[in-house]
């Protein structure tokens, strides 16, 4: 049964992953980054079942600092996007060296 | 002063504690007191940037109107020879006149009542004052302390003694100097400082005397610092100085790494297991000789004493001829223990001395500068010193030193008397030829009457004629490397593989043809100077006087010493003859300090023969008298002509006149190559390239090329990092899950 779930959140996770890492869309890069978190919280939740709640507390945790960093997150790029009107992330790169 | 308290509880049991010799420490204290009064003074009218016209001192009326002309009458005079007569007197003269040679006159007369508190004690050992623990580092152990036994009462009595007139007669002959204070107040620092070199109870005590010392020298050389050639003389003894303190310092070094006390009590318990005639012995005993070269003005350093007759006369006579360059004989006199244990390092101090005594006698032979004359009779005469205590006859170095100081410090006094005369002539008359040229000169026995008497009889006691105090000392010295070269330690040891004995008969020779030279220069100096027509010129003739009482009193005083002198170690074959007095007194005064050492050297071998002594001593006065008569039937005073129309000398004479070209030799042997190397390889490659390049530049670069590889990383694309983090997520698991 914990494999079983194991092997779920780790597909999950993984395709958030590569969605990170091919996408250039900043909105669609911050929904495969929560799509990881959501991964994340599946595997608290699988082990919990098994080895006490303890897991399901940090699951209340992740959630309300994934919920404010989407809202932090979705802010910086609508400022983004007013002030270049782009969320390519190809053409997002002020902080060159 | 503050210490009192322990000082009596450390000193208790010595025969002199309780005595007045417990305010030992009032010695030097007291010229410091002078030094800082009329530093003060001194301090007080100094003008640190331009006068403000608007001063109370400058009043446009009264006195600016009285400087305005003097200053330009001592332009018009300009740099003439030794004293630059300038403004008005110094606005705290009266003030300086009286602490000047008071504070000295004071330390002399404590000086005496000291010495008479030790003739009336029985005093085997020193008598040692701890004021503190100075350098307590490790094994270290360093007091500042004062020592006082016979040597150093010899050494304090010369100094305060012969000081105080020195100082009297610079009241004298500085007294229109606008640096006057300063003038004295240096004058009291050196007296502090040779107080501190003769009473330090250790080597780095008496090092702090013998740098002081050489300050002085320094500022008073360059006291006329306005002329850029006096200024350099004092900067050329300073750094020859330099060369002969590291000397020094090393043997400090040496000893203390070896037998690991610094104090003289302790060393000369301990010089024994050094190892006598050892090598390590040898070795301490030439660095520090070469310590004395420098301070003493012996080959190779001796160039720094000539160019110091730049400083004010009565300098010349306290620091470069009566004190100061003897420190060096004090200081072998001092460590007799050590140099007694080394027979080589001994011949080469009796070598040197020898030769130097010689060298310097022919330059003087073609000087014509007066003061040049009797700055190369002093390094000859220190040579003869050195011989003295080289050859282990630690008492004639030390008698020959006193008496050298008596007829030196009369000497260059008497040369001051003539300068004194001979500058206010061309004063007045605004001629500007060289007041210290003797071609100048001439005749001057008839303005000058009491100078000239004095002067004769200072010439005739460094020529070595009888009764005169230096016959009895020169002729100890030649006495002694004559009984030395006939058995002793020396006379058995080799020196560079030439047999002692034959070393010391040759050093013998040597000195009495120094002895003959010396004869046949002072008496070249006499008769150009006071002898023949005048040749200063007619409108200064009449300008010619006696100097004032303040100068010739000191004069006077330092001729009887002169005369009287030689009584202080009257030699026993003379007293037996002639009951003059008391015989060897010296002698036996310093037999506790340094007759162990003399016994050692001398290694008990038998006295020469009353009759052979009494035959050196005819030799030797035959030769002094031959010399003045030779120079006398030789020397024309009145076919000189004056410098202005003097034709430069040719061959030999002129190679004599210019000092064999050792300075010029020095500037191109050692002075060029320097410069050409701190150019063109410590300036051009270690400064520019090494450490300016590729340490100071080298390390901003390296800084800078890691922060451009840094800057290349940061492209600035949000995947790229991604990629980046992921692969290394990836690595840090896989090390994590390989392992």
């Amino acid at each position: 049964m914990l494999a079983e779930s194991l092997a779920l959140t780790a597909a999950l996770f993984t395709i958030g992953v590569i969605g990170v890492l091919i996408h250039r869309n900043a909105i669609i890069i911050f929904m495969c980054v929560e799509l990881m978190l959501t991964a994340v919280n599946l595997t608290f939740v699988a082990f919990s079942r098994f080895y006490g709640t303890a897991g399901q507390v940090f699951v209340v945790f992740v959630m309300t600092v994934s919920a404010a960093e989407a809202a932090v997150g979705l802010a910086i790029i609508i400022a983004i996007f007013r002030h270049r009107e782009t969320v390519n992330l190809k053409d997002i790169n002020l902080l060159r060296g | 002063m503050l210490v009192q308290a322990v000082v009596d509880v450390t000193s208790g049991s010595h025969p002199l504690s309780g005595t007045i010799a417990s305010l030992v420490w009032l010695l030097p204290v007291l010229p410091l007191a002078g030094f800082v009064i009329n530093g003060l003074l001194s301090l007080n009218s100094a003008r640190l940037g331009p006068a403000d016209p608007n001063t109370p001192d400058h009043h446009p009326h009264s006195e600016g109107a009285t400087e305005a002309p003097l200053i330009s009458h001592s332009e018009e005079a300009g740099a003439v020879g030794d004293d630059h007569h300038a403004v008005k007197r110094h606005r705290w003269a009266t003030v300086t006149s009286i602490v000047g040679p008071g504070v000295l006159i004071l330390s002399f007369g404590l000086a005496l009542a000291i010495w008479q508190a030790m003739v009336g004690v029985n005093m085997e050992a020193p008598f040692i004052q701890r004021y503190f623990s100075w350098m307590p580092v490790g094994d270290l152990k360093i007091d500042a302390a004062i020592q006082l036994d016979q040597l150093s009462m010899v050494m304090i009595l010369v100094i305060t003694g012969v000081g105080a007139l020195i100082h009297i007669f610079s009241v004298g002959y500085m007294q229109d100097d606008p640096g006057y204070p300063r003038y004295f107040s240096y004058l009291n620092l050196f007296i502090f400082f040779m107080l501190v070199l003769v009473l330090g109870a250790n080597y780095p005590v008496l090092f702090v005397g013998w740098e002081g010392v050489g300050l002085c020298s320094y500022l008073l050389i360059g006291f006329w610092f306005n002329d850029k050639a006096n200024a350099d003389a004092g900067k050329k003894a300073f750094i020859v100085n330099r060369i002969g303190d590291f000397g020094f310092l090393v043997a400090m070094f040496m000893l203390f790494a070896n037998i690991g006390v610094l104090d003289f009590i302790g060393v000369n318990a301990k010089a024994v297991e050094l190892g006598a005639g050892s090598g390590l012995v040898t070795a301490i005993c030439l660095f520090m000789f070469l310590g004395c070269t420098g301070k003493s003005a012996q080959i190779p350093l001796y160039i720094w004493l000539p160019d110091a007759m730049a400083g004010p006369t009565p300098v010349s006579a306290l620091i470069h001829a009566a004190t100061m360059v003897t420190a060096g004989v004090y200081l072998i006199a001092r460590s007799a223990a050590l140099f007694s244990m080394s027979p080589v390092a001994s011949l080469t101090v009796a070598v040197v001395g020898a030769l130097t005594a010689i060298f310097a006698a022919t330059i003087g032979l073609k000087q014509w500068d007066i003061k040049k004359v009797l700055a190369y009779s002093t390094i000859s005469q220190l040579g003869y010193m050195f011989v003295g205590v080289g050859v282990g006859a630690y008492v004639s170095g030390m008698f020959h030193l006193v008496t050298h100081a008596f007829f030196k410090a009369l000497l260059f006094l008497g040369s001051g008397s003539v300068i004194h005369a001979m500058h206010r002539a061309y004063h007045s008359t605004h001629n500007n030829d060289d007041a210290q040229d003797m071609r100048n000169m001439g005749g001057l026995r008839k303005y000058l009457p009491i100078t000239w008497i004095l002067m004769w009889i200072a010439t005739l006691a460094i020529s070595g004629i009888p009764p005169f105090a230096g016959f009895f000392s020169k002729d100890e010295i030649l006495g002694q490397v004559f009984a030395r070269a006939q058995g002793s330690t020396l006379s058995t040891a080799t020196w560079l593989g030439i047999p002692g004995s034959t070393l010391l008969f040759a050093i013998y020779a040597i000195g009495l043809a120094a002895a003959l030279l010396t004869a046949i220069y002072m008496t070249r100096m006499m008769l150009y100077t006071f002898h023949g027509p005048n040749r200063t010129g007619g409108a200064e003739e009449s300008h010619l006087h006696e100097a004032p009482w303040v100068m010739t009193g000191p004069l006077v005083v330092l001729g009887i010493l002169t005369v009287f002198g030689g009584w202080l170690n009257l030699p026993k074959v003379i007293t037996d003859i002639i009951p003059l007095g008391p015989s060897e007194v010296m002698t036996r005064w310093l037999e506790p300090v340094v007759g162990h050492a003399t016994a050692q050297v001398s290694g008990g071998a038998a006295e020469i023969p009353a009759a052979n002594e009494q035959i050196l001593m005819g030799v030797a006065v035959l030769i002094a008298v031959a010399g003045i008569v030779f120079a006398i039937a030789r020397l024309k005073p009145a076919t000189l002509v004056r410098k202005r129309d003097a034709a430069p000398e040719e061959g030999f004479e002129r190679v004599v006149a210019n000092k064999y070209y050792v300075d010029e030799g020095v500037e191109r042997v050692v002075i060029t190559p320097t410069y050409a190397i701190s150019k063109n390889f410590l300036w051009r490659f270690i400064d520019n390239g090494l450490i300016d390049g590729v340490l100071v530049n080298g390390s901003a670069a390296v800084a800078r090329g890691f922060g451009y590889i840094g800057s290349r990383l940061q492209t600035g694309n949000v995947g790229i990092y991604a990629w980046v983090l992921v692969v290394g997520v990836v690595a840090l698991l896989g090390a994590f899950t390989m392992r």
